[in-house]
């Protein structure tokens, strides 16, 4: 059954033991008009109740440890235990973001390198390590596009995402003031470059791209494009979401973007927590530097690091202190184990991954569920399962659900908007052959099976925690808390 | 080397000669030639485990930690204890390692662990609804600026100077690009200026930006100032202390409309600043327009109870650019943390911590304003932080309290020019009687040493 902490509250059980009062009471110290009236009702339970209940409910889980999770977009790649270790050390995880930088110089050197590695990866030479996550990253390359076009005197209102972008791209072109403009796809999934350059003018102040794309191909004229959005003087900025296929292949600053994040949970393995933390670093050419968030980490002369706060062009800041640090230590880690041959080759192999699952979806299941840009894909990919919904009578939704049956992961399905019925498939590159062929076939075995009675997976998944689960009504009257 | 791939020669050739391509080399054939990187990239080679681990050791080691003095920094982040229970449910790979629960049927924990957050802050705030978590505190109060924005498409934005800085920033930062500015109501004294408050309140006033306790430790008379902020139908948002609120008057007491602050103190590290997560509460009529994920109760397909992402109608992936928020990654696993915390404290326990930094506070108080050379600046009530000037630079001074194993606080002159002399004092239940004895001794001689370098 399932039951709440709340529900496991009995009144007078407790975990925790108050420190002794060690010190006179003071009565008068607070007035008792700003007194809280009655305590709140928090949980009444024991530690090993606590355990216990964390313990059922975390069993309830799919997770990267446990199996294979092609999440489309989001990296599900192995988290490395030693990241865990490192980060937990009292000297990164007891530090006080506050601390004089004199005292925290090995925080600060292991920021200041960990942005070197970033910067040449992607190949801008300024890095921002202070945005949340990507989507603050994304936030701040938009205030950043606006911060150099407002220095020139230039007050433009459009930005440019094409029809395939993630959907925060859009979101954050409104958060930052200005109008969305979409531009449309090519047969071979690439930017409409016609449709690129009609949208294109002077008001446009810059084109949000994932290269490669959300389709999971690279886009072969990316020379052309940043040439038409640099052309009017327009910033051209990489959603970092897919930078795991080309590590040491290419890199954004050399095919002409101006601005970068970096998702960390994605490729740099911050392990992803059921929904966060990441961080989402950005990177950037000379011309937009003198914008970047503050503070930032700085070497000075000396060869002591140091917090810069004195950057009188500065966006200003996106959020509190220096960002996810936990988090870079985890990814710094990683930039370590890995070295330049190491990252080179985990985007070799997540992108020989997603070629060879493609390849065997083709071979098993390709007459259902086609490839929807059949070409060599980068490290991700997408098929249709508008054949199979007419032919096989299911929904990708139902094969979704039915691979839960598997001990598969789905992949991300119904995106991108544009290919109907999407299933979008990122194998990574830390899974082997054999899970790979084993996918292959779970999905055609399920395909074989639908032939014959498609009601099984219409009704899938049966042997996870809960069956499908009411999400329209759970929409409709919100329960978004315990009643206590 | 990349030790976490498994393709041996073998598996490339049979996986190659599947694909039908001579060579890796060529999948990358779509790139063009004039963007290929025709180098390696320039970083050392991989380390082993050992050699990582060992290097990462020596970096810690140059940080001195809340491990390695006497902490009493606070200004947004405490060093309160993580109990172990903590650590030990957030290493489970089933809480560490899944991505946001898309596949709720295999995601019951994440969902109910989001669904339990969510009420547990629900009941600090006493406010009705919760997101499952935002960033963190001063993004959090940024993101309650944008839901004005989109609730009133009103102008102006109301701050208060003892908002915390990072949150006044992340205002100014995000605020004037949408089209809303940023306007400082002064302090009077410590606290927030009620006059000044109503002189700048119109009816083009979006927002209003409270702090309780505010920055500089003091309780803010929300009785007075909730009435004022709200009198033209602005949205007032108060950002709050959550380990304040097993004492304090909730700001649902005072109809406040959203509640926000940082969540570090339950149960989550300092970790130099991040990660940490963002509370973010509001009345039930915002629910629609709330940034982030929520959990919601509903059945399976048996009538099984269970939790699902619900109102995703206001998000990014569904909405695009008429989404509520951009925002996806948020902070579950911190969340995680929060809500074993709260649990682990209990409905008694926050009352007697709170209790316990009050008296802890006032004794701190009266011990700092004993030595000489200090005086407080100002008396209003506080909890679990306050204010003192230093008769003495107060950079200098802390770095003589360091070099004695004691950090006495953040200097506040790095954020208020009128306090140049200030210092912040923080307490957690970390900081005993014996600590703040020692504080006090080190401080007073600090203040005393540096007060003779000028005469001498």
């Amino acid at each position: 059954m399932t039951v709440t902490i709340f529900e496991k509250s009995v009144e007078g059980r407790r975990a925790f033991v108050a420190p002794e009062l060690d010190v006179p009471r003071d009565d008068d110290a607070l007035p008792e008009r700003f007194r809280r009236a009655e305590a709140p009702r928090l949980p009444e339970i024991s530690e090993p109740e606590i355990v216990r209940h964390y313990t059922q409910l975390s069993t309830k889980n799919f997770h990267v440890d446990q199996g294979f999770y092609p999440l489309g977009s989001c990296t599900m790649k192995h988290n490395p235990k030693l990241h865990e270790r490192v980060a937990a050390l009292p000297g990164h995880a007891r530090l006080h973001p506050l601390q004089a930088p004199a005292r925290a110089q090995g925080a600060l050197q292991l920021m200041w390198e960990l942005q070197v590695a970033l910067a040449e990866i992607a190949g801008l030479p300024h890095v921002s390590l202070q945005p949340s996550a990507g989507s603050q990253g994304e936030l701040a390359g938009v205030l950043l596009t606006r911060a150099f076009h407002e220095a020139q005197g230039k007050h433009r209102h459009k930005v440019l995402t094409p029809d395939t972008a993630h959907g925060t791209n859009p979101a954050t072109v409104t958060m930052g003031g200005y109008e969305v403009v979409k531009v449309g796809t090519a047969d071979d999934g690439g930017v409409d470059l016609e449709d690129l350059r009609a949208k294109v003018d002077d008001d446009v102040a810059s084109l949000m791209l994932t290269n490669p794309n959300t389709l999971g191909v690279f886009d072969r004229n990316i020379e052309e494009i940043a040439t038409i959005m640099h052309d009017v003087g327009a910033t051209l900025y990489y959603d970092g979401a897919n930078l795991n296929a080309v590590m040491g292949r290419a890199r954004p600053g050399d095919m002409g973007f101006d601005i970068v994040h970096y998702n960390l949970h994605k490729t740099f393995t911050q392990p992803h927590g059921g929904g966060g933390p990441g961080a989402g670093p950005i990177a950037v050419s000379d011309r937009i530097e003198p914008f970047l968030p503050r503070p930032q980490v700085v070497r000075r002369e000396d060869g002591s690091y140091g917090l810069d706060f004195d950057r009188p062009q500065s966006i200003g800041r996106l959020r509190g202190f220096q960002g996810n640090f936990g988090v870079f230590v985890r990814s710094y880690a990683y930039i370590l184990s890995l070295g330049a041959d190491g990252l080179a080759e985990a985007s070799d192999t997540a992108v020989l991954n997603a070629n060879y699952l493609m390849a065997r979806l083709r071979e098993l299941c390709g007459e259902h569920l086609p490839v929807a840009f059949d070409r060599t894909c980068m490290h991700e990919f997408v098929l249709t399962g508008g054949p199979m919904k007419k032919a096989l009578g299911i929904r990708t939704l139902d094969l979704a659900k039915r691979l839960l049956d598997h001990d598969f992961h789905p992949p991300t399905v119904y995106f991108p908007l544009l290919v109907d019925e999407a299933l979008l498939i990122e194998p990574t590159e830390t899974e082997t052959r054999e899970t790979l062929d084993a996918f292959a076939e779970g999905v055609a075995e399920i395909l074989r099976e639908a032939a014959e009675d498609p009601s099984i997976a219409r009704g899938a998944p049966y042997d996870t925690p809960v069956r499908r689960l009411d999400e329209a009504g759970a929409a409709k009257r919100p329960v978004v808390r315990q009643a206590l | 080397m990349s030790r976490y791939t498994s393709a041996t020669d073998a598996d490339r050739k049979a996986m190659l000669e599947s694909i039908g391509a001579g060579s890796v080399d060529d999948l990358f054939a779509d790139i063009p030639e004039a963007v290929r990187l025709d180098r390696p990239i320039d970083l050392p080679p991989g380390k082993p485990e050992q050699e990582v681990y060992a290097y990462l050791r020596d970096l810690a080691a140059r940080n001195v930690s809340a491990e390695d003095e006497i902490c009493f920094l606070g200004a947004g982040m405490y060093d309160h204890y993580v109990p172990s229970l903590v650590d030990a449910l957030l290493s489970r790979s089933e809480f560490l390692t899944p991505y946001t629960p898309y596949q709720p049927e295999v995601s019951q924990g994440t969902l109910q662990v989001m669904f339990e957050y969510q009420t547990a802050i629900s009941e600090l705030t006493a406010l009705p609804v919760s997101n499952a978590t935002l960033y963190e505190g001063p993004s959090a109060v940024a993101s309650a600026g944008w839901m004005a924005r989109l609730q009133n498409r009103r102008g102006r934005f109301l701050v208060s100077r003892a908002l915390h800085p990072h949150a006044r920033e992340a205002l100014t930062t995000t605020a004037p690009p949408y089209g809303t500015s940023v306007e400082e109501i002064p302090l009077s004294g410590a606290v927030t200026d009620a006059d000044a408050l109503r002189e700048a309140i119109d009816d083009d006033v979006s927002a209003v930006f409270l702090q309780q306790p505010n920055f500089l430790g003091a309780v803010e008379d929300l009785e007075l100032l909730a009435p004022i902020a709200r009198e033209t139908g602005a949205l007032l948002v108060v950002s709050v202390d959550p380990m304040t609120l097993g004492v304090l008057r909730p700001p649902g007491d005072f109809e406040v409309d959203i509640a926000v602050g940082e969540g570090q103190s339950l149960g989550n590290r300092l970790d130099y600043g991040g990660p940490s997560f963002g509370f973010f509460a509001a009345r039930e009529e915002y629910m629609r327009r709330m940034p982030g994920r929520i959990a919601g109760e509903t059945v399976d397909a048996d009538g099984k109870r269970g939790f699902v992402l619900t109102l995703q109608t206001r998000e990014q992936h569904i909405r695009r650019e008429k989404a509520t928020h951009n925002i996806t990654t948020a902070q579950t696993l911190n969340a995680l943390a929060g809500v074993i915390y709260l649990s682990w404290l209990g409905r008694r326990g926050i009352v007697e911590l709170g209790e316990l930094l009050l008296h802890r506070t006032a004794y701190a108080r009266r011990a700092l304003a004993g030595c000489d050379g200090v005086e407080l600046l100002h008396d209003q009530p506080v909890v679990r932080e306050f204010a003192v000037r230093l008769g003495a630079p107060v950079d200098r001074v802390i770095e003589r309290c360091a070099e004695q194993g004691v950090n006495p606080g953040y200097p506040l002159g790095a954020d208020y020019d009128e306090f140049g002399d200030g210092l912040l004092v923080a307490l957690t239940e970390q900081r005993s009687r014996a600590d703040i004895d020692r504080l006090a001794e080190v401080l007073g001689a600090a203040v005393a040493a540096e007060r003779e370098a000028v005469t001498a």
